[in-house]
């Protein structure tokens, strides 16, 4: 609810599929190539080219299907939608009008702390179009054809979001989900993932209000502000006597502003019908069947099942699942060790994290494995090294196959946890001491600290600080 | 020796038989080029040199003994919709004056790969769009039976290069009739395979559910060669047909004992020219005196299929024409004041008064509001004509009807009545909506001289029946007749 009024939201994610070539055409799917030099007559829309279905195309978009719990229409066609613009050389857009790929579906969320649950509409396969760039040396515009072709996923979601968190959250599982099953890259800079908004708000108890439609909405940040921005704007309006007009507006997001586009009168008329280049799409039981077995867990389940069952918070949580290489090294180290959930999850949250962001890699890049991250964790709860020991350790493992047990000794980095050998250092830092022990006798407690840090010190960083505290204490008391 | 005069039948005999060259034939045809075309004006654009140059080769390769396709050496003209990389493709559009394509479409790649000669790129009405070839931008190509009439369309130029022995075969496309129709006023051999038999790619789509390339020859022999080079699934072509190719000549028969004929009353009404109705069934008694059996069958939705077409057509067309929009290639208007003013100007400016009326046409039956009052509408007279042809073949082997309800009018004369000239279509677009296989071959001349054309329908992929049928006819009457020019 903002200001008294009921926000709602729908979604339509358009995804670009990372599938070898492009959807039409033998082209090769790529980005940041030369202009016009990933074209071919066919995605050029030359006279007389025809299209043929990359059919891996649709096994992507079943998955997502099957990920979003629809309904996969086995038998489905493509249609043209026909309009003019200099990015679309065919002068129409291959799509799916009536009938999707799939429908019927919905995604749970959890937004604060509260699972959600979102409908999904349909998710229909069709072709992107190109670019239009433009340079200080030409009055004019260029056209860029290598996007053409390219094949997307359009995910359209019902009008069951009522904040822009819930929007938000919305977005970014449908990210993660997408980068799980490995069918889109997901890059948020090179436009592979791009959203329109529909917002309307009303006063609770009244029917939906008149809907407006935001476009070039670039990240989910963006779609944030946006839709903030126009619930603002709509109530305004409806505040000041006015009415909301149905209308698609463009969100501006250097300015923080949606302006007019076009009102419904002027909608397009797209004229769709079936594309007769293509024949009908066709899908047996079997292969259907096959694209759900190779569906992973996915990150939404993931995320509930962290927070309820270890207990970390949603925000670790979901930092750990909406990535399918964290959440694996955390899922294979906590799977025989449920104890050591936490502790996992700080190390996957701080040095795992730290480590990748540093390098640009990610967690297959590096040497890293669950058995040895569980070593580690292991050896430092064992006392046999310390944290900063393990720390040592950790960032010469991740890029270098050395065994850790030959790490410690060649650094001898072994933790001393032997007590009479702690009481030796103990006995000796006291006898060197006098001042410091008698201030602690006579009440200046933070003399204790000094002392066990000159046994630190003693033993080079190896004594077990813990024992060697209460070594040192036991000596004072007694 | 004119050479040109000959099938390619006799002259594939003579080259293996080494009593010609290619260069001997194709020099021929060219000469002959040079003699009639000036009354003709049969082609848009002419490849003498790469078509002597491509003649010597295969000439070579015929010394050293390779072993070739039978039609390797022979000249073979091209309508001007299919796509030939390095030779200018202008669909006869003003449009497409300028346009070279970068690829050959998978036809003209499986004839260069058989060795056959191309000629050049023959007359056509725009974008194939027409019933007479005087939609062309560039020229009226005329009747080489009477220069004062039209040769038939779209490929006029296809038919009449052929009857005036300008090419000893060719490529048409048909979408509605434009190989079967120019066959008839030509007096020449024309058949429309099945849909999905030959690769539409790098065919410039008219109408993409409708379309199908074919070829033109002045014997049924040299037809049945040709439809064997250009058959074949193609994977550059979803609706292209994955089934074998028969040997179409090795296969074909010349008698018709016990074929099984079917006349479909609904076309011999009243808009049939008597002539015709005369000439078709004289035809059909031939075949009846020669074995066959004749029943007359009935295909009640006849009537509706003309609407159903021109709907279909139409849409196809709008939404196919669209990609010619001054952006990429083709024809940009000189001067314009934004993008929609230049893709205005450039399409007023670029398409012809046809094009532009079909384009119209198609734009409005595909507008919401109006989709299901015709575009569905028609899509389900298509499936009722399918289900009536699936009946009627459970009986009959092949459909003989007129090809055309007259014989060629003349210049001018329908051009500014549209509903006339797409009456004319009225026997051969019911076959495209059902996509089956149909010939027309010539079957008697009118009161004037001109020829008339039987049509020969059959089931989807029995392109050997109908070439079977054909084969037999035109032995029992001793050939066809070539005009005089």
């Amino acid at each position: 609810m903002v200001k008294g009024y009921e926000v709602v939201i729908g979604l339509e994610v358009h995804a670009e599929l990372n599938t070898e070539s492009k959807i039409y055409c033998d082209c090769k799917n790529a980005f940041g190539l030369e202009v016009n030099t990933q074209v071919c007559p066919i995605c050029m829309g030359m006279p007389g080219a025809l299209p043929t279905l990359n059919e891996k195309v649709v096994d992507y978009a079943i998955k997502m299907g099957h990920a979003l719990n629809c309904t996969i229409n086995n038998v489905c066609k493509q249609d043209r939608k026909n309009y003019f613009y200099p990015d679309l050389p065919k002068a129409y857009q291959i799509s799916q009008a009536e009938v999707p790929l799939c429908e019927n579906g919905y995604l749970d969320i959890l937004v604060d702390g509260e699972e959600r649950r979102i409908g999904v509409t349909r998710i229909h396969i069709e072709e992107d179009a190109g670019k239009l760039l433009h340079s200080d040396k030409f009055d004019g515009s260029l056209v860029d054809l290598n996007r053409c072709g390219v094949p997307l996923i359009e995910i359209v979601s019902e009008p069951d979001m009522r904040s822009s968190a819930e929007a938000h959250a919305y977005l970014e599982t449908i990210k993660s989900i997408l980068q799980y099953l490995n069918i889109s890259d997901c890059k948020m800079q090179e436009g592979s993932i791009r959203c329109d908004v529909n917002v309307s708000v009303h006063k609770p108890g009244e029917p939906l209000g008149t809907r407006s439609e935001m476009k070039n909405v670039n990240s989910f940040s963006a779609a944030v502000r946006g839709i903030d921005f126009e619930v603002n704007r709509q109530i305004k309006i409806l505040e000041a006597g006015g009415e909301v007009i149905q209308e698609t507006r463009r969100w501006d997001d250097t300015k923080g502003e949606s302006l007019s586009m076009r009102s419904k009168e002027d909608a397009q008329d797209y004229r769709y019908f079936p594309e007769p280049d293509l024949l009908t799409i066709v899908i047996d039981k079997e292969r259907i069947e096959k694209l759900k077995s190779e569906i992973p867990e996915l990150p939404n389940k993931k995320l509930v099942r962290y927070v309820k069952k270890f207990g970390l918070s949603q925000k670790d949580a979901s930092f750990i699942s909406e990535d399918i290489e964290k959440s694996s090294l955390f899922d294979e180290c906590v799977k025989d060790n449920p104890k050591l959930a936490k502790n996992v999850s700080n190390w996957i949250l701080s040095d795992v994290a730290k480590y990748c962001n540093e390098t640009g890699k990610k967690i297959s890049d590096t040497k890293l494995n669950a058995d040895k991250l569980l070593y580690i964790i292991k050896l430092i709860s064992e006392g046999k090294i310390s944290n900063s020991a393990g720390k040592t350790i950790f960032e010469i493992i991740i890029d270098n196959d050395k065994d850790i047990d030959e790490i410690i000794k060649e650094k001898s980095l072994a933790q001393v946890s032997d007590v009479s050998a702690l009481e030796a250092i103990a006995d000796e830092v006291i006898a060197n001491n006098e001042k410091s022990v008698s201030d602690y006798k006579s009440g200046k407690t933070n003399a204790l600290g000094y002392l066990v840090g000159q046994c630190m010190k003693a033993s080079k960083g190896k004594a077990n600080p813990g024992m060697m505290k209460e070594i040192i204490l036991k000596k004072l008391e007694g | 020796m004119e050479l040109y005069k000959k099938s390619a039948f006799e002259l594939s005999q003579m080259l293996k038989n080494k009593q010609t060259s290619s260069v001997e034939i194709t020099k021929s045809v060219f000469d002959r080029i040079d003699s009639v075309e000036e009354k003709v004006d049969s082609y848009v654009t002419l490849d003498k040199e790469n078509a002597l140059k491509k003649a010597e080769e295969v000439d070579k390769k015929i010394a050293d003994g390779e072993n070739l396709s039978p039609l390797a050496g022979i000249p073979i003209g091209i309508k001007d919709n299919i796509s030939t990389k390095g030779l200018r493709t202008t669909c006869s559009s003003k449009m497409l004056e300028n346009y070279v394509p970068p690829f050959n479409a998978t036809v003209a790649e499986k004839i260069n790969n058989a060795g056959m000669i191309i000629t050049g790129k023959l007359n056509m009405d725009e974008f194939a769009m027409g019933s007479s070839t005087e939609t062309s931008y560039f020229k009226k190509t005329k009747n080489p039976f009477d220069f004062e009439r039209i040769p038939g369309g779209s490929s006029g130029g296809s038919a009449a290069s052929v009857a005036a022995g300008e090419a000893v075969v060719s490529l048409g496309s048909d979408t509605g009739g434009s190989i079967r129709q120019p066959a008839a006023y030509c007096g020449v051999v024309g058949l429309k395979p099945t849909y999905g038999r030959v690769s539409r790619f790098g065919l410039v789509a008219f109408a993409s559910s409708l379309d199908q390339i074919g070829p033109v020859g002045r014997t049924v022999k040299d037809v049945a060669m040709l439809q064997s080079v250009i058959s074949g699934h193609d994977r550059y072509d979803a609706t292209s047909a994955n089934v074998e190719i028969p040997d179409f000549l090795t296969n074909l028969k010349s008698d018709v004992k016990g074929l099984k004929i079917g006349i479909p009353k609904e076309y011999f009404g009243d808009g049939i020219d008597n002539n015709v109705k005369d000439a078709v069934y004289n035809a059909v008694k031939v075949l009846d005196q020669n074995g066959a059996t004749v029943e007359e069958i009935s295909l009640p939705s006849t009537n509706y299929a003309l609407s159903a077409y021109y709907i279909i057509s139409s849409a196809e067309a709008s939404s196919n024409l669209a990609r010619y929009d001054g952006v990429k290639y083709g024809y940009r208007a000189k001067e314009f004041d934004s993008l929609i003013d230049m893709y205005e100007k450039t399409r007023s400016e670029g398409f012809g008064d046809e094009v532009k009326r079909r384009i119209l046409l198609g734009t409005f039956v595909l507008s919401s509001g109006f989709f299901d009052a015709y575009y569905k509408k028609a899509k389900l007279v298509q499936r009722r004509v399918s289900v009536e042809f699936n009946e009627v073949f459970k009986d009959v082997d092949v459909i003989c009807t007129p090809t055309v309800p007259s014989t060629a009018f003349k210049i001018g004369e329908n051009i500014d009545n549209p509903l006339k000239m797409y009456a004319t279509d009225i026997c051969t677009v019911t076959i495209n909506i059902a996509g089956l296989p149909a010939m027309s071959i010539p079957c008697g001349y009118d009161d004037k001289g001109l020829p008339i054309g039987l049509q020969l329908v059959g089931n989807k992929f029995c392109e050997q029946t109908l070439l079977n049928t054909a084969n037999a006819y035109e032995n029992i009457i001793g050939g066809f007749k070539s005009p005089l020019l």
